[in-house]
């Protein structure tokens, strides 16, 4: 088993203090806390509609013109918010910078997979064009590309998904970034390759004692992957924790009943949930669990229960946190 | 490797389909041609395909993209003739089963990987429903609207489904249409490419219950692909895992998964996610391109227990204990 670090002595990277968007008259994400170690891993795990890749999307302020409310804190930088854009473009792929689901649709089919890694460098780093290529043949082969200096005048769809998806990883870790937000990288993938890319991401951002945020839909794989787990439910963070006491000791319904829904090898019975997630003209007021919950009590629907620390053991440290009103 | 073993010669009976050494080989453009040159070559998608499906089993057929899994399908419903070898439906050739009206056709049914572009957009649910029932005289006219709703109530969806389009459904709810057209028919076999992939856990949840009470209480027969080795221990009692267009190891999913004897089949196993389990080695590489196959064994590039011989003798689907057999010259044997 591996050793699982608490967040006590980390000092935080990245904080998210009540994080609301707004989307016409839906609140696709509300009121969400969260915050990152350095170094560490948090997946984001949930089912569509959850708002994970929102949160991503969020931090790296690409969210266009959409109403956001709450603060989103980087060590260093304050109130990401309140930022102009041009400091936000500073920032992205220096201090925080993201790998999208889909590479092949991320990455431009008219230009070469090199001269896309090299431009970033010369962005970033203001390399000089040779300084950038030879970089780049480096940066290829620290994520894995076998003949990185042919590949380097490869387009996108020559490349298979696995390629395509270590060449994001190179552009995105191209200008040492302290958070890497990492968006289903693997979701497209076969297993085979995506637990390569798994432990390629792992590696390479322990190397540079960066933090990463994985959205993941995966309960399983965000066990072997994070420290730490945050469980979203259409739009709000229900549970969160080191990821150990998430999954074993877990006190949000909705956090038992995804786990429920988990088909391991083996696994011979299944109990499938009732109903699906409500439309967010339906959305109940209170906590959206509500309308599907085993446990739902008379308020839960007009009142929204706050995120609070519990403690999974009784010597344990509060760093468990969940949002209900009547746990497990 | 001790498994109980199989009364020596179980009765034979005719399986459902019965696939023979089939090959489908595929002329494509050669690689590098010139400009205006016509040369192709063969690409081999089927290489010596063995497989039998019995009468009221479930099969999960599992391998990563560029395996055959699609291709082995498109043999299995007839819409491809095999370049080589023999495919078999209750012993007469496919190809000829089909020819033979619509027998084949309606006993036969197809859940597509895409089910909302496999859905007429323009027709409403109940529309889409009828015509199988129109085309095949399942019910007299007057016992149609009858028939539509108990499909829906069969595949769990509310009765006023009938009225909406396609566009108006959830992802979990087109599947959901999807088989209940598949059931219209009346069919005694199920074929599913990848019909819960990418969905949201608890609907996958949901359609896996479905798909399992439906098979249990019709006694249909079910041919299962998947990517996910976890659904296919759910749903399918036997497994036939694909590399590179052939089959590498068959057999009862459970013997298979908990002692997988080919390396392949081992890979996928420890590649698929566990609770708590240390991430395991990923194999190295990726799936050699069916243009140019290894020598000798396919997987041989690949294998983390490869010997000399295995880049010399391409090893065939051989038996190994009771109704399990691999391709592997070496197999895992366990302790």
């Amino acid at each position: 088993m591996t050793e699982r670090m608490t967040d006590v002595a980390l000092p935080p990277v990245l904080t998210l203090r009540d994080l609301t968007v707004h989307r016409g008259a839906a609140k696709i994400l509300d009121r969400v806390n969260l915050s990152l170690g350095q170094g560490e891993t948090l997946a984001l795990v949930g089912e569509s509609g959850a708002g994970k890749s929102t949160i991503a999307v969020a931090i790296m302020r690409l969210l266009g013109n959409a109403k956001i409310d709450g603060t989103i804190e980087l060590a260093g930088e304050g109130d990401l918010l309140a930022l102009t854009e041009r400091q936000m473009v500073k920032l992205r792929g220096q201090r925080l910078s993201m790998i999208f689901q889909d590479a092949g649709a991320a990455l431009n089919p008219s230009y070469t997979v090199g001269r896309q890694l090299s431009t970033t460098l010369r962005r970033i780093q203001g390399l000089s064009k040779d300084a950038a290529r030879e970089r780049a043949v480096e940066l290829f082969t620290s994520v894995g590309i076998n003949d990185p200096e042919g590949r380097m005048s490869a387009f996108p769809h020559q490349l298979s998904g696995g390629m395509q998806q270590r060449v994001m990883v190179a552009i995105a870790l191209a200008g040492s970034p302290d958070l890497l937000l990492a968006d289903e990288p693997t979701s497209a993938l076969d297993v085979t390759i995506q637990a390569q890319i798994v432990r390629l991401i792992l590696t390479l951002t322990r190397e540079r004692g960066a933090s990463c945020i994985f959205v993941l839909h995966d309960l399983a794989l965000a066990s072997q992957s994070c420290d730490r787990i945050a469980v979203l439910y259409a739009g709000q963070v229900v549970e969160s924790g080191p990821a150990h006491d998430v999954l074993e000791h877990h006190r949000h319904p909705y956090t038992q009943q995804l786990k429920s829904c988990v088909l391991e090898i083996g696994t011979k019975t299944l109990t499938a949930p009732e109903g699906t997630v409500p439309s967010h003209a339906q959305m109940p007021p209170g906590c959206r669990f509500s309308t599907r919950c085993p446990r739902a009590l008379p308020r839960c629907a007009g009142e929204a229960p706050p995120l609070v620390p519990v403690r999974s053991t009784a010597a344990g440290p509060l760093d468990h946190h969940i949002a209900c009103w009547n746990p497990e | 490797m001790t498994l109980p073993p199989q009364a020596p010669n179980a009765p034979p009976v005719q399986p459902i389909f019965e696939l023979i050494e089939v090959e489908q080989v595929f002329e494509v453009p050669k690689p590098g041609r010139p400009l205006f040159s016509r040369d192709t070559v063969g690409l081999r998608a089927l290489d010596g395909v063995r497989l039998s499906i019995r009468k009221g089993t479930s099969l999960a057929i599992v391998g990563e993209s560029g395996s055959g899994k699609s291709t082995l399908l498109r043999v299995l419903l007839g819409l491809d003739k095999p370049s080589g070898g023999r495919a078999l439906y209750r012993g007469k050739p496919i190809g000829e089963a089909r020819a033979q009206g619509t027998d084949f056709a309606r006993d036969v049914a197809m859940v597509y990987q895409d089910a909302r572009g496999s859905l007429d957009p323009r027709m409403t649910i109940g529309a889409i429903l009828a015509e199988p029932l129109r085309h095949f005289n399942i019910v007299p006219p007057e016992g149609e609207a009858q028939r539509i709703a108990h499909l829906l109530d069969r595949v769990g969806l509310p009765v006023d489904a009938a009225e909406r389009f396609p566009s108006g459904l959830s992802g979990g709810q087109v599947r959901r249409v999807a088989i209940a057209r598949a059931l219209a028919s009346e069919p005694s076999v199920l074929v599913a490419d990848e019909a819960v992939s990418g969905l949201d856990v608890s609907t996958q949840a949901q359609l896996l219950t479905l798909l399992q009470s439906l098979q249990r209480d019709m006694g249909l027969t079910l041919a299962f692909i998947t990517h996910d080795l976890g659904v296919a221990s759910y749903l399918c009692e036997e497994i036939a895992i694909m590399y590179l267009g052939r089959i590498v190891e068959t057999g009862p999913t459970d013997a298979v998964l908990n002692a997988p004897a080919h390396p392949y089949s081992a890979a996928l196993r420890a590649a698929a996610p566990q609770f708590f389990e240390p991430l395991s080695e990923p194999l190295p590489g990726e799936i050699p391109s069916p243009l140019d196959l290894p020598k000798g064994c396919r997987f041989s590039t690949r294998c983390p227990v490869a010997q000399s011989d295995c880049q010399s003798k391409d090893p065939q689907l051989g038996k190994l204990g009771s109704g399990r057999a691999v391709a592997c010259i070496h197999p895992i044997t366990q302790a």
